[in-house]
């Protein structure tokens, strides 16, 4: 009988090399796109967090090569159009993108680089899941993590329309939306995300979410010893909290990093549509494959009816361009 | 690397300039970020550009390329003046003491001795007044006038803070908190790192760069302590390597020299090298010189190399020019003097100044052999590329034979970090397609040239038919073979000369470098690598990670010349007592009968502390901050401006470049003015890339997919470049297009009285690979280099810069 891996702690420790079974499963999914009543699983696993230490990112994209590498991306060869942003966007074969702004201190007027790495927050709340019209498309563990689940798919771009970071992109070759999944294959066998191994600088860390805001908390210490007085954790409650964290040197504008949102909150109009979430509820996850068990018994309830297209266009349409990032993803 | 990259964790000031460590050494910079957390240290960056690792520092200042030696200067001067200096230190452990010779000076930017014509300085006024009984005057007060700390502190003088600032554009009051910051660890119980790399090499004047910052490390008693010292950040993954192992064209492995022509005998090569100390008891211990000389020609020569024939010390080339360095290479090849060329590892089509000339030079080849795993510029260099390599490939008659060599991941052997460390690696794949090892090729190529020599003779074969190649396949010498040959062996039973006991039996490998002889008994291709593989085994594949007490020296991981030694000069962590000048760092200590502690001690174990002084490799037993006729160019840094500057040398308006830097006639007129190329020029590399390699990797591609330059807001505005545009950049040696990034990183700084715009020119496109087709810095750059080791002028030059409306045509 194979080992069951143990929750990692911290992404800087080496991973076990002897196959072990994934110490989650569909078991510990807690909520499910467009179903209702998800059987409330028998144990609550730890929550998990990745933190990103802003302060100490040196932008140097190892992170984006290891997402690439692991998930077996192919993003395009571009052209440079003035920046370091490569590629120049998210994409569905891109799922995190390093953000460079260039910052003058109004106080002291001296510049400062800032670099964030954007990608999937892993919401408390994930509003993409809210406003998901396909039963099974996006699931979400009782450690955090918000997953994909592109088999049960229909492409309709719900879910950017409900993400208040605008993360999500739909592939135009298969038509289904693409994110950091968190590794969630690497965690549920022990092993850190790809990108928080790959960091050279452990600017991105992973474990506990409480070991994660201990951790934070030295940094924030560390970082006003420095002269940074309003540094802090980003890790905002308007969508439940996330279990993708930042530790910001300027917590108190998280508008200059590259338009991270101040107080992101899912639209009303997504919370209140009910539309979608009317599909029969759900009698067990068995612990067979989650995309084929998903798949089977959600087949039916691919379908998106009129009203729901008039809620969505709504919604795109009355969302105020200038209310926060817009990042011409690919709906 | 004076320390090891594990020990940047122990100090308390890093001090970034000359390099970009967290862009170009990501990983290495995790030691910077460790040194942050746990002890609070402070990160400086003074760079033309705000990079990545100022993004991440606390303190940035500007500064114009190619001025460090101005900043570097004012910033002794401010030491020297404001008392920030670790006094005990300076007295016992450098040569500030001693007297120079009365026939020194400095003039004009200029120390005494120089010949306009040559071109070179007659150095003979700089050294020390030696006494009658053949040792170095000295003045333990440090009032004497000639005394080096009054010399150096009368040459310094002219480097005030406004005199800094006017030169190196870092305004008055950056550079003044810089040299508080600095200051600080001037105290024992503070201390600070150097990390610099290409930003100080790639000068007409680098190596100075270099000593100017190693003056200053010394002032400050920064040298051989935990946390400090001067670390070059190697470039390539075993490029300190190929340093150690002599692939300099004036270097015999283990740092020891090519003859040249003055030196057609054994007796005249050792007499300039006897190295007799300048002060009594001190170690000197390049005395040992013909230990490792003679250990070196019996690993090349066998038994063919006796005590009658002088150790075979004729079949060695005698150099009849300092070096053949690549500039020569290059300039011989324009002038037909170059048949056949080897490019082995090396790209020089993209990595040599003046491109047009590099190509000129490799037309007019008979032969060219690339040895690489990646298809290069190099080896296509004949093909037409449009716009990207517009060449006439019909009247190109080179005949170019690509061999496909195994890259690292695919090959057994050690790897030297910058920190000296030999670590074996094993493959991680099987080579693809054709791709051999190099030993295997150049094992081919000798065993059919050794045969030709056999049937055909020739001028002399001996060098090469009687060559050791005892490998167990000739055909293929193995990793361990090479690395049991390189660390040495007995080939007589060995005893201990003052007792008489058994050291090592005839066969035995030897455990270090001071079992080696002089009389032929001993064998070693490498002699600092003596200790690398033992009786005991392969001392690089060692693996244990242990670290007694967090020193950060990590004793039992791999293998670290010279002896295992992770930090140079480690006796300098001690005071005159043998106690360490700072308890919370100690690293070895006198415990009144030897040295102990963390590290191996860079002494004799049992040298009194109060006799032998701490840098054992210099005659004077003590560091130089005046470095006698070491140098080509001065035994103190003074400034000079690049090659192509926009201002004079305001010391010597005449005065071109470095005077003693090395120019060929033709390159002489390929030299631009700054009214015509009114900008300065850099060149680096990003994160994204790894020189010109990963461009032929898809996912380095997609991550900075195309050729661009930096320029600052204010030249855009003044040019109408737009932020993403496309611009043309030209010097007096060619033309490149690239894209624009218009940034805040750069901004215009005020010399003499003039503003001056920097151009940034990343060096990571060509025509060959997966990114797209662009060009590199060596478009432009001129073909000068170095006065000392001749690296190219690759980090400031003059360019002029326009908006390019439409895509290049050939």
């Amino acid at each position: 009988m194979k080992d069951i891996a143990t929750a990692p702690t911290t992404a800087a420790s080496n991973p076990p090399v002897q196959p072990t079974e994934a110490y989650y499963n569909a078991g510990d999914i807690v909520r499910i796109s467009a179903t209702r009543n998800v059987p409330a699983p028998e144990r609550q696993l730890t929550k998990l967090a990745k933190l990103i230490d802003v302060s100490k990112c040196i932008g140097c994209k190892a992170c984006q090569s290891a997402c690439i590498e692991w998930n077996q991306t192919h993003p395009d060869v571009e052209e440079n159009v003035g920046v370091y942003e490569n590629p120049h966007d998210l994409t569905p074969n891109m799922f995190t993108l390093m953000r460079f702004s260039e910052w003058v201190n109004p106080e002291t007027d001296d510049l400062e680089w800032l670099i964030r790495k954007d990608g999937c927050m892993h919401c408390e709340d994930p509003g993409c899941l809210t406003a998901c019209p396909a039963p099974g498309a996006i699931v979400q563990y009782s450690n955090g993590i918000v997953d994909f689940v592109q088999e049960n798919c229909i492409g309709c771009g719900y879910c950017l329309t409900g993400c208040p970071f605008n993360i999500p992109r739909i592939s135009q070759v298969d038509h289904k939306s693409y994110k950091c999944t968190l590794c969630s294959d690497r965690i549920a066998v022990g092993q850190g995300p790809a990108c928080a191994k790959a960091c050279p600088t452990q600017a991105i860390v992973f474990g506990t979410k409480d070991d994660m805001k201990a951790h934070a908390a030295e940094r924030i210490e560390d970082l006003k010893s420095r002269g940074y007085e309003n540094a802090g954790l980003y890790d905002p409650a308007g969508v439940g909290g996330t279990h993708v964290m930042y530790v910001l040197h300027h917590a108190d504008k998280p508008q200059i990093y590259n338009d991270l949102e101040e107080d992101p909150r899912i639209s009303p109009i997504v919370e209140g549509w009910k539309g979608v979430t009317k599909t029969a509820g759900l009698a067990v996850i068995g612990l067979a494959a989650i995309g084929a068990t998903l798949h089977g018994l959600f087949a039916r309830g691919n379908e998106v009816e009129e009203h729901d297209e008039q809620a969505a266009d709504t919604l795109v349409k009355g969302r105020d361009p200038d209310d926060g990032p817009h990042h011409g993803g690919q709906v | 690397m004076t320390n090891a990259w594990t020990d940047i964790k122990n100090t308390d000031l890093v001090i970034v300039m000359g390099g970009n460590a967290a862009e170009a050494h990501p990983c290495g910079f995790k030691w910077v970020t460790e040194a942050k957390a746990h002890r609070g240290a402070k990160l400086i960056v003074v760079d033309p550009r705000y990079t990545r690792t100022a993004s991440v520092a606390d303190y940035y200042a500007p500064i114009r390329p190619g001025s460090d030696i101005a900043f570097l200067m004012g910033a002794i001067r401010w030491c020297m003046e404001n008392d920030k200096v670790h006094w005990d230190y300076v007295r016992a452990f450098t040569n500030a003491s001693f007297l120079v010779r009365e026939d020194f000076g400095w003039s004009d930017g200029l120390f005494t001795g120089y010949d306009e014509e040559k071109r070179d300085f007659d150095k003979s006024s700089w050294d020390y007044q030696i006494g009658e009984d053949g040792f170095a005057l000295r003045d333990p007060t440090l009032e004497d006038p000639r005394c080096v700390w009054q010399m150096l502190k009368k040459h310094v003088d002219v480097y005030t803070p406004d005199f800094v600032e006017n030169i190196t554009g870092t305004p008055r009051d950056k550079f003044l908190t810089v040299c508080q910051m600095i200051g600080e660890t001037s105290a024992p119980d503070r201390t600070m790192t150097s990390m610099y790399a290409l930003g100080w090499t790639q000068h007409s004047k680098g190596a100075q760069n270099i000593r100017g910052m190693a003056m200053l490390q010394l002032i400050l008693g920064n040298i051989g302590v935990r946390g400090g010292g001067m670390n070059a950040l190697r470039g390539h993954s075993n490029i300190q390597g190929l340093t150690d192992i002599g692939l300099m064209s004036n270097l015999i492995p283990g740092y020891l020299n090519i003859p040249t022509e003055k030196e057609p005998d054994w007796e005249t090569y050792l007499s300039t090298r006897s190295f007799k100390p300048l002060q009594p008891g001190q170690t000197s211990y390049w005395q040992n010189y013909p230990k490792f000389m003679v250990s070196f020609l019996k690993a090349m020569w066998g038994d063919a190399a006796t005590a009658e024939n002088d150790w075979a010390y004729e079949y060695l080339p005698k150099l009849d020019v300092p070096a053949y360095d690549i500039l020569r290479m290059f300039e011989l090849m324009n002038h037909d003097r170059v048949n056949l060329y080897f490019c082995q590892g090396f790209n020089p089509m993209l990595s040599i100044p003046n491109r047009e000339k590099v190509t000129r030079g490799l037309s007019r080849l008979k032969m060219l052999v690339v040895m690489d795993p990646l298809s290069t510029e190099t080896s296509h260099f004949w093909q037409n590329h449009g716009a990207h390599n517009d060449v006439d490939t019909a009247s190109i008659q080179t005949e170019v034979l690509e061999l496909p060599t195994t890259c690292f991941a695919e090959d057994e052997g050690a790897l030297v970090n910058s920190g000296r460390w030999l670590q074996w690696h094993w493959p991680g794949a099987t080579p693809p397609g054709e791709a051999k090892y190099d030993t295997w090729i150049m094992a081919q190529i000798f065993l059919r040239v050794r045969e030709l020599y056999r049937q055909e003779g020739g001028a002399f074969p001996d060098p090469i038919l009687n060559l050791t190649w005892n490998y167990a396949d000739p055909e293929e010498p193995s990793p361990a073979e090479l690395a049991r040959e390189m660390n040495g062996r007995a080939l007589a039973d060995l005893t201990d000369p003052a007792t008489g006991a058994p050291v090592l039996q005839a066969g035995q490998q030897v455990s270090s470098f001071g079992q080696l002889r002089d009389d032929g008994t001993t064998m070693a291709g490498c002699w600092i690598y003596a200790g690398s593989w033992t009786e005991d085994g392969n001392m690089m594949a060692r693996r244990d990670n242990s670290d007694p007490d967090d020193t950060g020296m990590f004793l039992n991981w791999a293998f670290a010349w010279p002896a295992n030694r992770r930090i140079l000069y480690n006796r300098a962590s001690a005071d005159l007592q043998g106690k360490p000048w700072d308890p919370s760092r100690k690293l070895i200590e006198w415990n009144g009968e030897r040295w102990v502690g963390y590290d191996i001690p860079d002494i004799a174990p049992t040298a009194p502390p109060d006799v032998v002084g701490p840098f054992i490799m210099n005659q004077e037993g003590v560091s130089r901050l005046f470095s006698r006729g070491m140098m080509r160019d001065g035994p103190f840094p003074t400034h000079m401006e690049p090659f192509e500057s926009p201002m004079a040398n305001v010391f010597n308006p005449r005065m071109r470049g470095n005077p003693v830097a090395r120019m060929f006639e033709s390159d002489a007129g390929r030299l631009g003015s700054s009214d015509e190329f009114p900008f300065v020029a850099t060149s680096y590399r990003l994160t994204e890339h790894f020189h010109y390699w990963t461009k032929h990797n898809p996912v380095n591609a997609a991550l900075q997919p195309e050729f661009f330059v930096e320029i600052s807001e204010e030249l855009a505005a003044e040019r109408g470049i737009a932020k993403g545009g496309r611009v043309r950049v030209w010097s007096k040696r060619g033309q490149v297009w690239a894209k624009a990034v218009v940034t805040k990183r750069i901004r215009p700084m005020t010399c003499d009285g003039k503003i001056v715009h920097v151009v940034g020119i990343p060096l990571h496109w060509g025509f060959m690979g997966a990114a797209k087709k662009g060009w590199g810095p060596n478009s432009l750059t001129p073909f000068v280099g170095d006065a000392n080791v001749d690296t190219p002028e690759f980090k400031a030059f003059l360019v002029n810069i326009e908006p390019a409306a439409e895509e290049p045509v050939a």
